[in-house]
């Protein structure tokens, strides 16, 4: 019997993942990616600000239908997004390995401390509005409520450093209250960024809620932060482009939230992330005598 | 031509050239790849809103929203006073009055859909009735919509004294001549239906009403702009081609005003020979003037609904 042909490899392409497709980047280009110890791992796309554009009306068309749905049902599809990353563990862990350059054990725990973290904010959805709102005590005749409401679209400037767990870290808080989000993955480690947009496009998430964008920073972030349909503006991953793109957000007077370092690992973070993307709206309703 | 009976007319209109459908596609498709950026882009953004028919046509309508329209009309971004104004406002006939009153002493004009638009089923009398009712309320463009059945049928004189008829009772008015090609059936009738009411004496021929999908496309126009070549070619008259319906985005704007350079030539790149049927268009045509002034992408919460 003949030799069985060798089996040609199918190699994966890594595109942008905008309004719920992939699509490549609207420019052509792509860059190489490389593992923490610099040996090349693939070719991601690399997006341009014509991309951003595209994101950012995918984000904006989402948003009526996405934060129309009650809160509960925005907690289910999280969920559903922590059920998909359970069925791609080994995939995530062989990218956080290569990214991080760390080993095996360490990345399984990554992965999973991510799940996890859609999880917790999955459980937020619908328990935010009655830490943030509430009936308040007036004096006067009035049935005086507040609750909050999701800002909008946000730019999301995903931290360098951590591509899965600081991604899903600063993602999920954005996207269980109800906004809509463009979000600049961590630019030498993109990787598990694309994969996680994989997860999402499995799992009932309506398109264009979450949109993630690779390619370099400097060529990204500007355009983002001076669009004037976008409303607020993450600036985790932003490093030394900070100054610059909180001034260039202030002239479209968007909510810009600028964080200090932070811990990934920590299990609970709090309502910490939610808050700055939340309107607090306050009815007063005139009651009977 | 115009003396024809009706059945040489019709040999005549069978007697045109066939359209090469995959060749036409291919060259809309081709043309829409051109790149136009910085100054031409700049300059092809005002020429196309010079040249938007702002139109609204709704059951809804109220003279409240065609005043603002009409305010819209002439002063596109109330934050720019650079943006030239539209070539039209476009109403129902019982709003053009409204319309007239609102861009008296502008150089804005009134055009008014008549002869029962949308479908054109009514009698001759009821069309030329609302004809000369809108150009007495002051409309002076009037888009006038065929009769697609007759057309259909092979009733080729029918549309041609129709058409004749109601340019009549235009008097001064100019008459766009709406085809509904999204109605027509085939590229071919395209073609007859351009040619019947250039002869008929339309001062522009339209695309479609808008309330038929398809409406206006690359294609389409591309055969009415050929139609119009050619006939001022025999004829010596120029006459215009207006696309409506589906131009939403600045990029499909400049799609048109590449395709009418190419095919009728620079001479029909004016609001005199060339409209843009829209609503929704001349928002991003200002958003997209906007980003070129200022750098950074503009949304919609910055301009105004309609």
């Amino acid at each position: 019997m003949a030799d069985t042909p060798a089996r040609i490899a199918v190699r994966r392409t890594y595109k942008l993942y905008i309004g719920g497709a992939f699509p490549r980047s609207e420019s052509g280009r792509s860059y190489p990616v490389t593992s923490s110890r610099g040996t090349h791992l693939a070719n991601a796309a690399r997006a341009s600000r014509k991309d951003v554009r595209d994101a950012v009306v995918a984000a904006r068309k989402a948003f009526p239908g996405w934060s129309g749905r009650t809160a509960y049902n925005r907690g289910q599809i999280l969920y559903r997004v922590a059920e998909m990353m359970e069925g791609r563990r080994a995939q995530f862990a062989a990218e956080v390995m290569a990214a991080e350059g760390i080993g095996r054990p360490r990345a399984d725990a990554v992965v999973s401390a991510a799940i996890d973290r859609w999880v917790y904010y999955a459980g937020w959805a619908d328990k935010i509005t009655h830490v943030l709102g509430g009936a308040n005590p007036v004096s006067g005749p009035y049935l005086n409520l507040s609750e909050p409401e999701p800002t909008g679209v946000v730019g999301v400037l995903a931290p360098a450093g951590s591509p899965l767990l600081g991604l899903v870290s600063v993602l999920a808080p954005v996207i269980t209250t109800g906004n809509t989000a463009v979000v600049l993955a961590d630019e030498h480690a993109p990787l598990p960024a694309i994969t996680l947009a994989e997860a999402l496009a499995t799992s009932d998430l309506p398109p264009g809620v979450a949109n993630i964008l690779t390619g370099h920073l400097t060529e990204l972030a500007p355009p983002l932060a001076a669009h004037a349909d976008v409303n607020a503006l993450d600036l985790t991953g932003a490093g030394d482009l900070s100054r610059a793109l909180e001034e260039s957000a202030a002239g479209t007077l968007k909510r810009v939230l600028r964080p200090g370092p932070a811990d990934w690992t920590d299990p609970d973070p709090g309502t910490a992330r939610m808050r700055p993307f939340l309107e607090i709206k306050t009815v007063w309703h005139p009651t009977g005598t | 031509m115009p003396d024809t009976v009706p059945g040489s007319l019709r040999a005549y209109l069978h007697g045109l050239p066939g359209v090469d459908e995959v060749g036409v596609r291919r060259r809309a498709a081709d043309l829409a790849t051109r790149s136009v950026k910085t100054t031409a882009k700049a300059r092809a953004i005002d020429l196309a809103i010079r040249m938007v028919d702002l139109t609204t046509l709704e059951g809804a309508d109220t003279p409240g929203k065609v005043r603002a329209m009409a305010a819209k009309a002439v002063r596109p971004d109330p934050a720019d006073p650079t943006a030239p104004p539209v070539a039209a406002v476009c109403v129902y006939p019982d709003m053009a009055a409204v319309a007239a009153q609102a861009l008296a002493g502008t150089e804005v004009a009134v055009a008014s859909v008549a002869t029962g638009f949308p479908a054109g089923r009514t009698p001759l009398e009821v069309k030329l009735a609302d004809t000369r009712a809108a150009v007495a309320a002051g409309a002076t463009e009037i888009d006038m919509v065929i009769d697609r059945g007759a057309f259909l049928a092979g009733d080729y004189g029918k549309v041609f004294e129709e058409i004749a008829a109601v340019k009549e009772a235009c008097g001064e008015a100019h008459l766009k001549v709406i085809l509904e090609t999204g109605e027509l059936a085939c590229y071919d009738n395209v073609r007859r239906a351009s040619w019947l009411a250039l002869h008929a004496g339309a001062d522009f021929i339209k695309t479609s009403t808008g309330k038929v999908t398809p409406a206006a496309t690359p294609p389409i126009t591309l055969i009415m702009l050929e139609a119009v070549r050619d006939y001022r070619a025999l004829t010596g008259r120029q006459a215009g081609v207006k696309p409506a319906g589906g131009i939403r985005t600045t990029k499909d704007a400049i799609r048109y005003l590449v395709l009418v350079n190419e095919v009728a030539g620079p001479d029909w790149l004016s609001p005199a020979h060339f409209r843009l049927g829209a609503s929704t268009l001349l928002n991003d045509l200002l958003m997209q003037r906007a980003k070129l002034a200022t750098g950074h992408y503009g949304g919609p919460d910055y301009y105004t609904l309609d």
